[in-house]
């Protein structure tokens, strides 16, 4: 029994290991819920009203496209970051957290001007008020990510993290493509389903 | 020997004064305002939840006797139908949002740890935050009340009543705003019962050997993030409808009023089975002590409980049954609702039999606990009853399901509820609460329950509409009525006798020891009330009744609480393995802190800013939420979260 207890443990968050990752993944599971309830609102007035509650105009790739595409290399970006730091390189760590959250403001740019592009408003039907507010909630949790990717590349920077003492990158990576993966989900909802039926 | 650089070897010592001393010293909560701010201790949180949850229970209950003096006779006026609509809201939000569940999050907040053997939850700081936000939103909805505009279209809320050309008041922002902002409370305790029953239990605590009230909160917590989100997204989207013209519900421009219906009921039914879960729980772990030995179906029970959740998330159509949906779905949706019942006759059979083959000791928590079976099978049958869709289109919107409602809730969550205070008073306090008094509180509960209760079956049957606030004569439902306000007004009695006995053992009880009743869990092995750091060493677990391994035959293994690691360095915590409870990481544990207070104060000012339209000081609230979070979350030396920190 002794030898069970009385055998070196590592002390504090260790590279995942550690209090905080579990509850980033909760945080996750009850944000991924609330964008199922947003799509299954879409889905709801996608099977009650005849297809004329959509615009008459399919949404369009021109911007989304390749937006989205910016989207999911972020992710990229900020796993090449991760990666850097658990080898222990800094500089390339904040390099990936950088360009992930630049990536990540160029898509909220572009999602601005996605925007002003409908000819619809929040106040003019079903579609505008779901719309808008699912693809609001997305880059509002885009912009929370930005933020944590800003503070772990400053944290990073100041030199807090190293080849083990890394949970919080770990976190804010984890939390980044969750919210990258969730952009698909979306994209597919808004974009892809108005063509299929 | 360290791989890592980062590893230390927990030394293995003895439980000594000079030992409880030093962790005294290292976890106390500060003295003073700071402290009070500050205070991580989840005993000190889970007190306060308790407290706060039984306040709200006297209010709410406050408002019931209102609505039973108004419906004692026919044609009577004390309150005209709007200030009736505002009460039976205000009575539903606040025993369903404000009591039910934060009474539970009480008792796990203080118990958990003590029941695993650890010496806090995963996330003390968050414990912290979910009790001031709890507190926070509680007050917020309040001052609505306060104000005259309380919810007024029912706890559920049903558009368009709830619409702005209907309800053109403050009632229903208040109502939404109040919500959204408590479903953070709900959502930060739920991921904090999480990620304590995945990685706080002590070295040998597997997933078998947990206690199973801590399965009821757990499975509880889970359902929690699921569904918590859905009813903050509709009070959301009702709140853009109402203040910024948004369509979701209107009819007129396109949106669908059933989908309101849809979202509130996805999340309202999961959230009935999560508000008496951990009672349930608490009946599977009380009763057996009084029966002087082990629950009968340990593994049954718990996966009852895990099966009941599953099942719950399928059912929620059924308070739909009357809005004309597909005779398909209304066919998956009973049978889900009456399938639902096996696992919980599974628990009942299991409890039975277990008084059966024991040998019941007559307390005034085992009346509580065991009378829980009984008003557990009379809500049941009801609730069985009412998932029958022709059945439901004769009694829905009646009193029969106000009756039902009142089983359930009040059967398996405050039964168990007051139960539970009289079992583990004497742990939170060190002094037993009056057993004689207890029989009076018992009796009079108990009557004045059934008395008020049971009839409102008969009321419903006999054609009473719910939600109604008078009736003429010459329906036949005075003399129902007037027995259910007598028995309403006993069982409020029953209640206040519960304060008193409180008030007057706080003082004059017997003083309790470690062990009162001679139960089996780890929380039993420290003193009454237990010292701020819960255990000088760490556990090693050996069965799933520590404090009974000498007497049950089939334990081979002794658990040890007077000898293990310590952990001493500072505020020190060890983490575990998911299912077999191996040791994994020393944790080391944050100090009192005021940010989660502060975080509650940005967080209020910005709920009042949307609430008022002054987008300034919502902005500023969301500033500030943002910079507390960001102190809060900067890497810390002491918690060993930067590189080159000491071990």
């Amino acid at each position: 029994m002794t030898e069970v207890l009385a055998k070196p443990l590592p002390v504090g968050p260790y590279d995942r290991r550690g209090n905080s990752w579990w509850g980033v993944m909760c945080l996750i599971a009850t944000e991924g819920s609330l964008f199922a309830y947003l799509l299954f609102s879409y889905y709801y007035f996608d099977f009650q009203l005849p297809s004329s509650w959509r615009p008459d105009e399919h949404p369009k790739f021109l911007l989304s496209a390749p937006d989205s595409v910016i989207l999911l290399i972020s992710s990229v970006f900020v796993w090449l970051g991760e990666r850097a730091i658990k080898r222990g390189n800094r500089a390339g760590a904040s390099l990936g957290l950088f360009s992930g959250a630049a990536l990540g403001i160029i898509f909220i740019l572009v999602q601005f001007k996605e925007w002003a592009d409908k000819h619809f408003t929040p106040g003019s039907s079903p579609y505008g008020s779901i719309y808008f507010t699912t693809t609001g909630f997305h880059m509002a949790h885009v912009t929370a990510g930005v933020i944590a990717l800003l503070f772990v590349g400053v944290w990073n920077q100041l030199g807090y993290f190293d080849r083990e003492r890394h949970a919080a990158i770990a976190n804010a990576a984890i939390y980044w493509h969750f919210v990258d993966a969730v952009w698909v989900t979306i994209f597919f909802t808004f974009y892809i389903t108005p063509y299929l039926w | 020997m360290t791989a890592t650089g980062l590893e230390r070897t927990p030394e293995i010592k003895k439980v000594t004064p000079e030992l409880a001393r030093h962790m005294e010293e290292l976890w106390k909560t500060k003295p003073g305002l700071f402290g009070f701010l500050g205070t991580t201790d989840h005993k000190k949180i889970g007190i306060r939840y308790l407290v706060t949850a039984f306040a709200f229970l006297v209010a709410g209950g406050i408002e019931a006797l209102v609505m039973r003096v108004q419906l004692a006779q026919p044609n009577e006026h004390l309150v005209g139908p709007a200030a009736y609509n505002q009460l039976y809201s205000t009575h539903g939000m606040t025993m369903i949002f404000l009591y039910a569940l934060p009474i539970l999050s009480g008792f796990s907040n203080y118990l958990w740890p003590l029941l695993f053997g650890a010496r806090d939850m995963a996330f003390p700081r968050m414990n912290a935050l979910s009790y001031w936000i709890f507190l926070a939103s509680g007050v917020f909805m309040y001052v609505g009340v306060a104000m005259g505009a309380g919810p007024n279209d029912g706890w559920f809320n049903y558009v368009p009543y709830a619409s702005l050309p209907y309800n053109p008041g403050l009632n229903e922002d208040f109502y939404s705003l109040g919500m959204i902002f408590y479903g953070v409370s709900t959502t930060v305790g739920a991921v904090n019962f999480v990620v304590t029953f995945l990685k706080m239990r002590a070295p040998g605590m597997s997933v078998n050997r947990v206690p199973i009230f801590t399965w009821g909160t757990l499975t509880a917590s889970v359902a929690n993030l699921l569904v918590v989100p859905c009813v903050s997204l509709a009070f959301l989207m009702l709140w853009l409808e109402r203040q910024f013209g948004f369509h979701f519900f209107d009819p007129g421009a396109g949106g669908q009023p059933i989908l309101w219906q849809h979202l509130f009921w996805m999340f309202g039914h999961p959230w009935v089975y999560a508000i008496v879960l951990p009672a349930i729980g608490m009946v599977s772990d009380g009763l057996p002590v009084f029966c002087r030995r082990p629950i009968v179906g340990y593994t049954v029970v718990s996966l009852a409980t895990v099966a009941t959740m599953i099942l719950g998330f399928g059912v929620w159509v059924h308070h739909m049954f009357a809005d004309g949906l597909p005779s398909l779905a209304l066919s998956f949706f009973s049978g889900a609702s009456i399938i639902i019942v096996v696992p919980s006759a599974v628990s009942v059979i299991a409890w039975t039999a277990t008084i059966w083959t024991g040998r019941p000791v007559i307390t005034t928590a085992f009346l509580f606990f065991a009378s829980m079976i009984v008003l557990f099978v009379i809500g049941g049958v009801s609730g069985f009853m009412t998932g029958s869709v022709p059945v439901d289109w004769q009694l829905t919107d009646t009193y029969f399901v106000v009756a039902h409602i009142h089983y359930v809730l009040i059967g398996i969550n405050l039964f168990p509820v007051v139960g539970g205070i009289y079992f583990w008073f004497p742990k939170f306090t060190g002094r037993l609460l009056d057993e004689r008094l207890g029989r009076w509180n018992f009796w009079t509960m108990f009557i004045g329950f059934n008395l008020g209760f049971l009839p409102m079956h008969l009321s419903g049957l006999l054609g009473m509409p719910r939600r109604i606030y008078t009736y003429p004569a010459g329906m036949g439902w005075g003399w129902v009525n007037m027995v259910t306000s007598i028995g309403g007004f006993l069982f409020a009695i029953g209640v206040a006798l519960l304060l008193v006995n409180i008030v007057i053992s706080l003082r004059r009880g017997q003083v309790a020891g470690p062990n009162p009743w001679d139960a089996p869990t780890l929380e039993w092995s420290v003193s009454s009330p237990p010292p701020s750091y819960n255990f000088a060493v760490i556990p090693k677990v050996e069965s799933r009744h520590p404090l009974w391994e000498d007497r049950l035959e089939e334990i081979e293994g002794h658990t040890r609480v007077a000898e293990g690691p310590v952990l001493d360095h500072s505020k020190e915590a060890l983490t575990t393995t998911i299912l077999d409870a191996d040791p994994d990481l020393i944790m080391k544990m944050p100090e009192d802190n005021v940010a989660p207070f502060i975080l509650t104060c940005a967080m209020s000012l910005g709920f009042t800013g949307l609430l008022v339209h002054l987008w300034w000081m919502a902005a500023a609230g969301g500033v500030l939420s943002l910079v507390s979070l960001a102190v809060w979350l900067w890497p810390s030396r002491r918690l060993a979260q930067v590189s080159g920190a000491p071990l």
